[in-house]
């Protein structure tokens, strides 16, 4: 069951930096992949999401709640099984996924949410 | 107020419309003219999940638009008309001749398609199309977001 994969689907090269700093803080390689929206219709952007995606199993982590990322991932996963979609991606939310990939791409999802509202706080404040 | 932007997108609602030209033009407003998206609960609830709540989305056929389209114009909000292509805009176009111009804000890379400007890609025919809309009289001009700069057709066309 390892072989379940997160999709980073962002904006700009915000997914790859994303991908680049969950690498360098875990060594973990094979997890993760990143995809950005740069240039792309929703054509594109399914195809791009297709490659990257593959057969298996994956949670697909979206930077926001609407636009192109959003609507094509959420296109996706109605078309194909075993696809789980979550918005608002962060580096917490990986960094917990990368070591808990042993669920199903639901479970999963859940899970990296948890992971990634608990560290938002604002912190500091008098 | 009315409709202040009348934009081709063939991503639709995304953040370049929704808070690139929704913030700066204070848009409640948003006319998205689609026959395939106005047949489609499941597409309307997804493009509206990338709306904030305070903007109101309205879905049309191109029949409905050519209809309604006379209650958005003198809408005191402002507002904003999106089609994702260019046939769907020649379309309105020919039905509502109050439709003066029209922004192209992004036709992505297609088979058969040409690269015009860095987010405008057009086949010829596509190309031919967007000229002859402007011969009548259609204001067409490109440009992604308000900060850049609007480029003239004969400039990508």
């Amino acid at each position: 069951m390892s072989d379940l994969r997160g999709i980073i689907v962002t904006h700009a090269a915000v997914a790859q930096a994303l991908v680049a700093a969950v690498g360098a803080i875990t060594g973990v390689q094979d997890a993760l992949s990143g995809v950005s929206n740069e240039g792309c219709g929703t054509d594109e952007l399914a195809e791009r999401l297709r490659q990257a995606i593959g057969d298996g199993p994956a949670v697909l982590f979206v930077d926001l709640p609407g636009g192109s990322c959003f609507t094509s991932s959420v296109r996706y996963a109605k078309q194909h099984a075993e696809i789980a979609v979550v918005t608002g991606v962060n580096l917490a939310m990986l960094l917990d996924f990368v070591f808990h990939r042993d669920n199903s791409p639901a479970e999963a999802a859940r899970r990296a949410v948890d992971a990634g509202a608990k560290a938002i706080r604002v912190t500091g404040a008098a | 107020m009315s409709l202040a932007l009348y934009r081709i997108d063939d991503r639709l609602i995304h953040g370049q419309v929704v808070v690139g030209w929704g913030q700066p033009l204070h848009v409640s407003f948003i006319v998205l003219v689609d026959d395939e998206v106005s047949s489609s609960d499941w597409e309307q609830d997804l493009y509206r999940m990338g709306v904030p709540p305070q903007i109101e989305v309205i879905f049309a056929s191109v029949d409905q638009a050519a209809q309604l389209f006379s209650t958005w114009q003198t809408d005191e909000r402002v507002g904003i008309l999106l089609v994702g292509d260019i046939d769907t805009a020649v379309a309105l176009a020919a039905r509502v001749p109050q439709v003066r111009r029209f922004n192209v804000g992004g036709v992505h890379h297609r088979t058969g398609r040409k690269e015009r400007l860095r987010f405008v890609y057009l086949t010829d025919d596509e190309a031919a199309k967007l000229r002859d809309l402007a011969a009548r009289g259609v204001d067409v001009t490109a440009q992604d977001v308000p900060t850049a700069r609007a480029v003239p057709i004969g400039e990508f066309t």
